[in-house]
């Protein structure tokens, strides 16, 4: 297995400009965003509305344009990819949707929605190849081959996001993007699908960027993790290393905020963390200083970078 | 394919007034078709000695000033009413939906479409028509042509808001992840799931169709008068409104029941079309 | 504080019915806080929108059971009893506060607006109490914030305005229908720790529904457990997580992904959800027990009374009955 990352993505940065009570301001959606994933692996980003993990994994698979920044894809830059090889490319780079109820066409079989990528690209040699590899995809997410001629709306959110599933992984793809892909789901549904991802993960040896709000589904399947907060990355580490010991304040805060099953630990009444910021209102310096407890006068002044502070973990603060 | 013609059928079970709708349009094409074998008489024929009978045994709706048989008119004139009504629907779509669609998907030329298309509306309805109508003279083919532009408006424009809407559906940027073009969206993603919306457009455009269409044949300006047209039996028993009002009240009741029938139509349709649609179908041109 | 019992609601004819919500009692007393958990499809918002008699015309209509609140039926009240019990009575908060809120009024208006359905206020002395009611849902600047819009604030500034206006009426029970799902964790345990004082302070009663079973651990002090329109199980909190007597529950909670736990793999329950109706006869969760046997599919499943506070629906809860 080579040393070179499957995906490397570099001072990725999307701004766009509002108007603001007669203002004109740039949002930074995602501000410097870099990261790298290696074969195989699955890199968990969370955070919560806002932070950008959407527009990142949008990025990665070409829904929206980066103003800086590159992306490589086994070492090719995906912007700057001739047409022939961006075809190639958008096979091999998939994304499952978090909506499993609207993203897919009410219209079409659930063969047909399947099949589009190989469809698009003239893959199936013919009727009696394209409905075998549906087939396969059906079974490999678990549902039987004749689920191929049924509609979506038969199917319930859990079916239909196992069909996001299978339509990603045919043909099979290098990364998949899993943004929120469990987000809308029960959670014994929650449980199945993910069991379903870690399963076609291992078999298929696929490399994953898996986007979610939820620290305990992404702590589940990940095996690194980066915590995001208004468009930057502020930690990454092996997922271990966050849950036992969280380091980037937001990252406390995040971990401690998180509901746990555990009925010893109760709510207390009068807490008060203060929201996040809005959009349009982004200070300079370290984003997180107006909420931070350990905020010093330089946090307010000086955006810090991420810096290895360990082996495999990376910090964006002063003051760690 | 999902949905199909039996699903269509649906509201119509369950709203008694919609089959009302669907049975008298049945009867109407089917008075078109078989108007031969239904009318009575010729309806061109003409027989002095008869005129201006009120309806009676051998005349169920009675004769006009030239002894023509009015039954008889009024079924063959329903052939007119439906290739009109065929026609200016034919016309809207085929010319509306490309224009709705592109502009959708092509921001720069949707600007313009759109502009132009804002021009051509900010004429009434009828003046449109029959301005064309003096620009390109009278006849059945013009009157098509004139009352389909003014309701290529409306489609367009209603196509364009729809396809603004699917093409930021999910499903659209899965497939456009996937590296589908602009022919592919349209064929496979766009189109099918304009169908619904624009069954129910195309009910509606064809009531007021009809109600177009009769106006300029009121007016002179649409089929010639050898032609059966309830809005040309319209113009000429005009002066006859106190002599023998059955010379107007039949063919009257013709346009009204098509229209009508067909906006009963149109209303059940559009309740079976997604709900997210609705709003954008309520608004029509009149 | 609030009785309901025997709550059934059905679709369908007085002749040929099915229960989407069948049977359903619960109680929730002063200072309360009761968890309704369960996941979508089992009935749980159907159960509230019954108790305050919100169900749409032509839809899902109550069969039979009452709820009781200071010794009236709520549910079969006409509509204009139910206004005019003056301080008393109950309010419901939802998912969306972006739907329930009017955007083109202002907050300020919007909670005067709730104030006067209940209190023959006006002029200063209504702004004055909207003022107070921001001021009690720790909105910041709330005399600033009456002014303001909705699409002004943030999610969880509207869903507190909204806690705002459910208190004008100065009720004895709040039903929150999942009122922290669509909000960040952070913003949510800051809505939840307000809910918890006012519970302390005010001594509502509060019927908490949701799905997520770690806010149901932190909030709630009682669970009723809601699977296929029934309830399945009621305990206290501490009991439900640590000897749950109901299968189902039991299953529920071994599902629940937990990064300190690091094996790849989740339990999982076979198969899908039962919608309620479904499951003709016997246990509606037996096709996906792991302990079920014959007479759980054949024959109706009594309750089981495991202790003063604890029932379950199972003939063989996982719990011995404690006298």
């Amino acid at each position: 297995m080579s040393g070179q990352p499957i995906l490397d993505v570099q001072g990725l940065s999307t701004d766009y400009t509002v108007r603001r009570q007669g203002k004109t301001i740039q949002v930074h959606a995602v501000k410097d965003v870099s990261f790298t994933l290696a074969k195989g692996e699955v890199l968990g980003i969370v955070g919560e509305s806002g932070c950008g993990k959407t527009t990142v994994g949008r990025s990665i698979v070409r829904l929206a344009k980066p103003h800086r920044g590159e992306v490589l894809f086994a070492g090719t830059n995906i912007f700057a990819a001739a047409p022939d090889e961006l075809r190639k490319l958008r096979l091999r780079i998939r994304m499952v949707f978090q909506d499993p109820f609207a993203s897919l066409d009410p219209r079409r079989s659930i063969g047909d929605s399947i099949a589009e990528a190989g469809d698009i690209h003239g893959l199936f040699k013919g009727g009696v190849d394209r409905q075998g590899e549906i087939e396969k995809a059906l079974n490999n997410v678990g549902l039987d081959g004749s689920y191929a001629a049924r509609f979506p709306h038969e199917l319930s959110g859990g079916q239909r996001q196992r069909i996001g599933i299978a339509r990603a992984i045919l043909p099979a793809p290098g990364i998949v993007i899993a943004d929120e892909p469990v987000s809308a789901l029960d959670v014994s549904v929650q449980a199945q699908v993910l069991n379903l991802l870690a399963d076609l993960q291992e078999m298929m040896g696929l490399s994953m960027v898996f986007i979610s709000h939820d620290l305990g589904v992404v702590g589940q399947i990940s095996d690194r993790v980066a915590v995001m907060y208004m468009g930057r990355i502020v930690e990454t580490a092996a997922t271990r290393d966050i849950v036992d010991r969280p380091i980037h304040p937001y990252t406390i805060t995040l971990m401690a905020a998180r509901p746990r099953p555990d009925p010893k630990i109760r709510i207390k009444p009068g807490i008060e963390i203060g929201e996040p910021p809005s959009q349009f209102d982004r200070p300079a310096g370290c984003p997180y200083a107006k909420r931070c407890a350990i905020a010093t006068s330089l946090c307010a002044t000086d955006d810090p970078s991420l810096r290895m502070v360990a082996s495999g973990r990376m910090v964006a603060c002063h003051n760690v | 394919m999902s949905g199909g013609l039996r699903s269509q059928l649906v509201p119509f079970a369950r709203r008694p007034i919609a089959s009302l709708g669907l049975v008298v349009l049945v009867c109407i094409v089917a008075a078109a078709v078989l108007a031969p074998l239904i009318a009575p008489y010729d309806p061109s024929r003409i027989e002095p000695i008869a005129r201006l009978q009120p309806p009676n045994a051998a005349h169920w709706f009675g004769t006009d000033q030239f002894g023509r048989d009015i039954f008889s008119r009024v079924v063959y004139g329903s052939r007119l009413a439906l290739l009109i009504g065929v026609g200016v629907v034919s016309f809207a779509l085929i010319t509306g939906v490309p224009a709705g669609v592109l502009s959708a998907l092509f921001p720069r030329f949707g600007r313009v479409m759109m502009r132009v298309i804002d021009v051509l509306m900010a004429f009434p309805a009828l003046l449109l028509a029959l301005s064309l109508i003096v620009i390109l003279g009278r006849g059945v083919s013009n009157a098509i042509l004139a009352i389909g532009v003014v309701y290529l408006t409306t489609t367009s424009r209603i196509t364009y808001g729809l396809a603004l809407r699917l093409r930021t559906e999910t499903y659209v940027e899965a497939a456009n992840s996937m590296g589908a073009g602009a022919v592919w969206t349209i064929r496979k993603h766009i189109l099918p799931n304009l169908i619904s919306p624009l069954l129910v457009q195309a009910s509606f455009v064809f009531a007021f169709a009809q109600l177009s269409a009769a106006s300029l044949d009121f007016l002179g300006l649409g089929a010639p008068p050898e032609i059966p047209s309830w809005g040309n039996m319209l113009a000429e028993g005009r002066i006859f409104i106190t002599r023998a009002p059955w010379l107007l009240f039949f063919p009257g009741l013709s346009i009204a029941i098509t229209a009508f029938s067909l906006n009963l139509v149109g209303d059940a349709l559009r309740d079976r079309v997604d709900p997210r649609f609705r709003e954008m179908l309520s608004g029509n041109r009149r | 504080m609030l009785y309901v019992s025997d709550l059934s609601v059905s679709i369908g004819t007085r002749a040929d019915f099915t229960d989407i919500v069948s049977s359903v009692s619960f109680e929730i007393g002063k200072g309360e806080i009761l968890g309704l958990v369960g996941e979508s499809g089992c009935g749980k918002s159907m159960t509230s929108l019954a108790v305050m008699g919100l169900l749409p015309e032509g839809g899902p209509w109550v069969r039979t059971g009452r709820a009781e609140l200071a010794g009236f039926d709520v549910i079969h009240l006409p509509p204009y009893r139910r206004v005019e019990s003056g301080h008393g009575g109950i309010a419901m908060i939802f998912q969306e506060p972006m739907s329930s809120l009017n955007p083109v009024m202002k907050i300020g208006e919007q909670i005067e607006e709730a104030i006067r359905v209940h209190e023959r206020l006006s002029g200063d002395a209504l702004t004055r109490k909207a003022r107070e009611l921001l001021e009690l849902v720790r909105i910041p600047d709330a005399a600033l914030q009456l002014g303001a819009y909705p699409h002004q604030l943030s999610g969880g500034m509207r869903q507190r305005v909204m806690i705002a206006i459910a208190l004008a009426c100065r009720p004895q029970v709040l039903i929150a229908d999942e009122p922290t799902t669509a909000l960040d964790v952070t913003v949510q345990t800051q809505i939840l720790s307000l809910l918890r004082e006012l519970c302390d302070s005010m001594g509502l009663a509060i019927l908490f529904i949701t799905h997520d079973l770690g806010v149901v651990a932190q909030l709630v002090d009682r669970v009723a457990v809601m699977y296929a329109g029934r309830i399945v199980e009621t305990a206290a909190v501490a009991q439900m997580f640590e000897r749950p007597a109901h299968p189902y529950t039991e299953a529920l909670m071994s599902c629940l992904p937990d990064p300190a736990r690091f094996s790849r793999r989740l339990t999982t329950i076979p198969g899908q959800a039962a919608k309620p109706g479904q499951v003709k006869q016997g246990c509606e969760f037996a096709p996906r027990c792991r302990q079920a046997v014959e007479i759980c599919v054949a024959d109706a499943v009594p309750y089981a009374q495991l202790s003063h506070d604890h029932r379950a629906l199972c003939r063989f809860p996982l719990v011995e009955p404690r006298p």
